[in-house]
């Protein structure tokens, strides 16, 4: 169960590794991707600061039931960033972007290419049983930490 | 189980506990890994490191932590060769052990605590404990470079961490303390064994020494590795497939082989 959030964080990583190959300049703008979703309420950012309790702590075990689960937006080097990931139980079935960068015809390039990528290799890497990921992954990315508050929402 | 991902050291720590154990002790070592930045980080100007570094501190003003990691950081220096360094481009930054380190300290207070079945990891490099489901170990996919949405190999351990220095997320961000220069020849370096704070400060002081590192890593007892380097290519250690899984089969540890991407455990 817990393989499929760390299955997930393999495909993040690729999608910020993705993210940061691109020359940004200036500051993004915004737009939804998928017009349903209207964001009525304010997100809130991912904070920085030290907490005295941790947040996002899962304890309870996934249902079976079909669900979405949206992260928080999370402000990336590049503009805001928000994913939605799509659960039956525990197993990941879809992974959307409700909110990406499309300032510059590059980052539009890159929503086209990485986000349907990060939608493959997220269910490609459900198979490979991971727990957890290794990589060149020093630098936090606001699209992880808004994955991964999804999952942790989820509780997989 | 407890999962819990935590903001710190401008990275994602991810806790997987698999233990009961009391009310407290995940906020423990949260607290405790934010003390370590703000003790350590270069990116903070009142950070007793950068203080220590400015010369606005004396050693014994600094955490007696900062005196343990220095120590550390002397006996990696020897270790390696000199190819781990704390001040690798001139200005002291302990930080190629800092989160090994921090990463370890935080496994031994989750044992402390009685856990013994867990997964630690942070900014890349993973510390795990026991079994997560019996009969199986922890596995750990490790994302290649250049291919931003491959695995490239997969770890499978238990009681031990793995480490991964790279080029892909940060650039050529490790400098050969040697020469000075930042180090280009391998894409990503990857180092099992018993301590992840060793995989941490091999796998950073082997991206900086590039391919010449293979045969330091092949002799070092109790590690192994597998590298990419720039052009793709891989190679590993021969202790190496007791841990990993390697890009074809019937290899005998002197084999270079392309990546392939594995889709299947």
């Amino acid at each position: 169960m817990g393989r499929a959030v760390a299955a997930i964080v393999s495909t993040v990583i690729g999608l910020v590794l993705l993210l940061s190959f691109k020359a940004h300049v200036g500051n993004a703008g915004t737009t939804a991707l998928t017009s349903q979703h209207q964001r009525a309420h304010t997100t809130t950012k991912a904070s920085r600061a030290p907490k005295a309790k941790p947040s996002a702590t899962a304890t309870k075990k996934a249902s079976a039931t079909k669900r979405q689960v949206t992260g928080d937006t999370a402000d990336t080097n590049y503009g805001p960033v928000q994913v939605q990931v799509t659960l039956t139980g525990s197993h990941i079935d879809d992974v959307t972007a409700i909110q990406l960068p499309q300032q510059s015809q590059r980052d539009i390039q890159i929503d086209n290419y990485a986000v349907p990528q990060l939608r493959q290799e997220a269910i490609d890497a459900q198979s490979a049983n991971i727990n957890s990921v290794s990589g060149a992954t020093f630098t936090s990315d606001g699209y992880v930490r808004s994955l991964q508050s999804a999952l942790d929402k989820a509780g997989v | 189980m407890v999962r819990h991902a935590e903001h710190v050291m401008g990275t994602v720590f991810s806790f997987d506990l698999r233990d009961q154990l009391d009310d407290g002790v995940l906020t423990d070592c949260v607290d405790w890994l934010h003390w370590v930045d703000a003790t350590f980080s270069t990116y903070r100007d009142d950070s007793d490191i950068s203080r220590l570094g400015r010369g606005e501190a004396r050693l014994t003003e600094c955490a007696p932590e900062v005196a343990q990691v220095l120590d550390l950081c002397a006996e990696a220096t020897r270790r390696t060769d000199g190819y781990f360094s704390a001040m690798p481009t001139g200005q002291l930054d302990p930080s190629g052990l800092v989160k090994g380190w921090a990463i370890e300290e935080v496994g031994n207070r989750l044992v402390a605590a009685g856990s013994r079945c867990h997964s630690v990891g942070g900014g890349g490099d993973v510390a795990v404990m026991g079994q997560p489901e019996p009969g199986l170990p922890w596995r750990i996919g490790v994302v290649a470079p250049g291919d931003a949405a491959s695995i490239a190999t997969v770890v499978s351990i238990r009681d031990a961490g793995v480490a991964t220095s790279g080029t892909a997320e940060r650039g050529a961000h490790v400098v050969n303390p040697l020469t000075g220069r930042p180090a280009t020849e391998l894409a990503s370096l990857t180092v099992v064994g018993p301590s992840l704070m060793w995989a941490d400060v091999f796998a950073t002081a082997g991206l900086a020494r590039g391919m010449a590192a293979r045969g330091w890593l092949d002799a070092l007892d109790g590690y192994e590795a597998f590298a990419i380097a720039a052009d793709g290519s891989a190679w590993w250690t021969q202790g190496f497939a007791a841990y990993g899984e390697v890009p074809h089969s019937g290899f005998t540890g002197k084999d270079q082989g392309r990546l392939s991407k594995l889709t299947e455990s």
